[in-house]
């Protein structure tokens, strides 16, 4: 199965910037199980997309207005929840911010 | 047995092993129902067959093969699922599957409330207008929250498995906790009272399952020496009896019996836990012949055990006070006031206890006011009201 972590952080999050990843990294590489990943710049760098009735709507911002900024994703691909929490967990950000794990939407078999 | 009874027992089976083998919630509930259909129409005719739970697995499993080749998907899950032997069910009794089914329905990353739903339907075989009832909702709400559980549990990979052994220490306890809050469930309302037989069912069934888990025990303990005093609780007028004034004739004596045992094989264990030491605080209470011979000190003890949260020190405090007078209670009462129980009709109505018990009449009847203020259920506001007529006319 496929997850996205989405690592986020609060207003704190800038002051572990430079923490790293205690060997997450390295154990993740090592397990196969990261798909691909990347750090994000802060969230006022965000550009919102919606298109309403044909309108395309920009937003500058990100698109929720909540203190929780997403500061990193990571797509991995593991057995199941459990694995994908025991992976999660272990990530630095999970000790000082959030991570949620959203499992990648996957299309029933027979449509494609 | 009944087929009610039938039913009621081998519903979990049926549905978890379908589980297992098809992967589909929907379609194994389907499936499981179309048996027990089946089985309502042959079984008058042919007589019950020696091993129903196995007549009615492999008849459910042949539904699913009819359904995956209609809709001729699957065909991997097919061809697995015609290789089973369908004679005599080897499928049946796999004690896992409903020790899997119990954890999967109870995983943490669902919501507290779709935990407990879920092992009402796919456990305990409650119908989704049974358990909205119970809940107060309307069906169609527990309707969505039962399938949104559902989805939650095949597209975020919720595995169907006991877990492996570093996890069960953090997930017996949800799944004692959706066990215990069913319970509760059904003990504080009659109407809902087949939620606290479906708790006490499914904890017979754990304790079954995992016989090394004492707090399972613990927990069925808790349950069966509670329920036990079912009847004697309320009066005819429907107002709650407490422990000194309930009939300890009306107790039902073979359910305290089998508590205990259960309660003290799980001791024997060393390992005890908060189901366990609750459950023995319920045995102190079940065994005392008289309300006057009830062992406080012992109690107080207990409650010294458990994690202090603020219920447990207030009913600490009534242990204590029971055991060494009314004005070493109030005092303990009183400086849990100021706390998080503000607003707990249990804490002015403990001081209205003891209040009563010292004799001080008008400050008792205060007390009983405030409580009624607060109470929550229509048996507690009627004990309150009683309580409070008597200390009036002595004010």
């Amino acid at each position: 199965m496929k997850y996205l972590l989405m690592i986020c952080g609060d207003e704190s999050a800038a002051a572990h910037a430079n923490d790293g990843c205690g060997g997450w990294s390295e154990e993740m590489e090592a397990r196969g199980v990261v798909a691909g990943g990347a750090g994000l710049r802060p969230p006022d760098e965000a550009t919102t997309v919606r298109v309403r009735e044909g309108e395309l709507l920009l937003t500058d911002g990100p698109f929720a207005e909540t203190k929780e900024q997403i500061g990193g994703f990571v797509l991995i691909d593991c057995a199941d929840l459990d694995e994908a929490v025991e992976i999660a967990a272990k990530h630095p950000a999970a000790g000082y911010g959030t991570i949620e794990i959203r499992p990648v939407w996957e299309p029933p078999p027979g449509v494609v | 047995m009944t087929f009610e009874e039938i039913y009621r027992q081998e519903w979990g089976q049926v549905v978890a092993t379908l589980i297992r083998l098809t992967g589909d919630w929907d379609l194994a509930e389907e499936c499981a129902q179309e048996a027990f259909a089946a089985a309502l129409q042959r079984w008058p005719i042919d007589g019950v067959p020696d091993r129903p739970g196995a007549w009615l697995t492999t008849t459910a499993r042949n539904r699913a093969i009819d359904w995956l080749r209609r809709e001729a998907v699957g065909a991997q899950k097919l061809r697995e699922l015609a290789a089973t032997p369908a004679e005599s069910d080897p499928a049946y009794d796999v004690p896992d599957d409903r020790l899997r089914l119990m954890f999967t329905c109870c995983h943490p990353a669902l919501a507290m409330e779709a935990r407990v739903a879920l092992t009402l339907r796919t456990l305990a075989g409650l119908s989704t207008a049974e358990i909205a009832r119970a809940f107060l909702v309307p069906e169609t709400t527990m309707s969505k929250r039962l399938t949104r559980a559902k989805q939650k549990i095949q597209h975020a990979g919720i595995p169907y498995r006991v877990p492996p052994a570093h996890l069960l220490p953090e997930r017996t306890p949800a799944v004692l906790a959706v066990l215990y809050l069913l319970f509760n469930e059904g003990y504080s309302d009659v109407v809902r009272s087949n939620l606290s037989s479906e708790a006490i069912r499914l904890a017979r069934l754990l304790v079954q399952l995992m016989p090394e888990e004492p707090e399972a025990a613990g927990l069925l303990a808790l349950m069966l020496l509670h329920d036990a005093r079912r009847d004697a609780r309320l009066a005819p007028d429907g107002a709650l009896v407490t422990l000194d004034d309930q009939d300890r004739t009306r107790w039902d004596r073979a359910q305290i019996t089998e508590g205990t045992e259960v309660l003290d094989s799980a001791l024997q264990r060393g390992v005890p836990g908060p189901y366990q030491v609750q459950a023995a605080v319920a045995a102190c209470h079940a065994t005392a012949r008289t309300a006057a011979d009830t062992d406080w000190s012992q109690i107080a003890s207990l409650y010294a055990q458990l994690p202090q949260t603020p219920v447990v020190a207030l009913n600490r405090a009534v242990a204590i006070g029971m055991a060494d007078g009314p004005a070493v209670g109030l005092r303990l009462v009183d400086e849990l006031a100021a706390g998080p129980l503000t607003g707990y009709h249990l804490l002015p109505a403990t001081r209205a206890d003891f209040l009563r018990r010292l004799e001080r009449w008008s400050e008792a009847a205060a007390a009983y006011q405030q409580a009624l203020a607060l109470a929550t259920t229509d048996a507690e506001r009627r004990y309150l009201e009683k309580r409070l007529r008597e200390v009036s006319v002595r004010s």
